[in-house]
């Protein structure tokens, strides 16, 4: 037991064994952490590639699956916490990485200064199940700068009666501005909630109609 | 179970310098690499009361014994010889401390480093293990394969060493 306890030149020893093998720097580990995300992306493991983006509505978080786009999480929502929901729900294997989603960042970027009306990315949408699948997938449908209310997305999706259970698929929607939930306004014209904020939506849906400035220029 | 990011972000600079401590630096960033893309695989299976640092350190440790037998192209010494041309099963149990052993002194940067390569394979191991990747020495027998009071007793004689060694070297 008693050779546990070192002394006072072991102690010095340790300290110099501590001083001989570097601490890594944050550098030297982002550039094997990037490794990483390409060894693992190769090899079929990145079940989750993941990463943050600055828009006009502030920091949006792009997650990514193999088959798509799995995620986009709005400045207003917890980050962290979708990421651990994402860890419970589709796989822990995540790592920070853009490769997967560049695309989607590019594409955002060209949307928000006014440049493109359709997005062309793969979509995972094996989390959502039944009529709210439904729901999503006729979304993708309602073009730029049209809007569609709660009861004729109901009725499209095949169930005209369902017109809550098409809201709360909307607010489910777990990849909004590409699954365009902001283009889905009330029978009375107002235009209802988003999870990113009514102004927002009343923001997004101005910009589509053409009367409002590209939405890079305001914050 | 949290995302993996946050796994390689709390361990990664520990296992960097675990790997840095048993190997020359070219090899220890592969290391790193296979350590995290092995952990990365298996982590859906890990147990939730796991010892993540001891999983990850028990999993650099055969890295580098990995490390260690791929620098030497040709047949690792202990395996028996082929007959025939057909392999004879594979080394003994005692085959990762000769690998350890084989250690090269090539890319040592510093005295101590040197030093650390003067150790038994277990002193060394112990000793890395124990002081700098903190285990306790339940898991560095562990992980060494032997029991808690060997690997108290080779980090003691592993630090004992080294004194000796620095001892000797002129400053």
């Amino acid at each position: 037991m008693n050779t546990e306890t070192p002394g006072t030149t072991d102690q010095q020893l340790l300290a110099e064994l501590e001083r001989s093998i570097p601490t890594p720097t944050t550098d030297e580990l982002d550039s094997l952490r990037a490794g990483l995300a390409a060894d693992a992306e190769r090899e079929g493991v990145l079940d989750v590639a993941y990463r943050s983006m600055d828009s006009p509505y502030g920091s949006l978080l792009l997650a990514a699956t193999e088959k798509g786009l799995v995620r986009i999480g709005l400045a207003s929502e917890d980050h962290d916490a979708i990421l651990d929901g994402l860890a419970e729900t589709v796989s822990p294997r995540m790592l920070r990485s853009g490769r997967r989603t560049d695309p989607v960042v590019r594409q955002l970027d060209e949307y928000f200064s006014g440049d493109r009306r359709r997005f062309d990315v793969a979509l995972d949408l094996h989390l959502v199940r039944g009529f709210r699948h439904d729901v999503l997938t006729h979304l993708v449908d309602v073009g730029y700068g049209t809007t569609v209310s709660y009861a004729g997305l109901a009725a499209a999706s095949g169930n005209p009666r369902a017109v809550r259970a098409a809201g709360s698929a909307c607010s489910h929607n777990p990849i909004p501005l590409v699954v365009p939930c902001h283009r889905v306004v009330r029978s009375d014209g107002s235009v209802g909630n988003y999870a990113g904020g009514s102004e927002m939506k009343v923001s997004l849906l101005a910009m589509e109609s053409g009367s409002a400035g590209p939405a890079t220029t305001r914050h | 179970m949290r995302p993996f990011d946050e796994v390689v972000a709390e361990h990664g600079a520990v296992v960097l310098r675990v790997c840095r401590a048993m190997l020359p630096v070219a090899e220890a960033d592969d290391a790193w690499s296979e350590t995290f893309l092995s952990a990365m695989r298996a982590y859906p299976d890990l147990r939730p009361d796991s010892n993540v640092r001891g999983w990850l350190t028990t999993i650099a440790h055969r890295k580098a014994i990995d490390q260690i037998r791929g620098r030497n192209r040709r047949p690792w010494p202990v395996d028996p010889l082929p007959i025939d041309g057909v392999p004879q099963g594979k080394g003994e149990a005692g085959a990762d401390e000769r690998a350890l052993a084989a250690l090269d002194r090539a890319g040592v940067v510093n005295e101590l480093q040197a030093a650390l390569d003067g150790l038994a394979p277990k002193q060394r191991g112990a000793v890395v293990y124990h002081y700098l990747a903190e285990l306790p020495y339940a898991e560095v027998g562990e992980l060494l394969g032997t029991s808690e009071a060997a690997a108290r007793r080779s980090a003691a004689d592993g630090i004992a060493r080294l004194r000796t060694t620095m001892r000797g070297t002129p400053r």
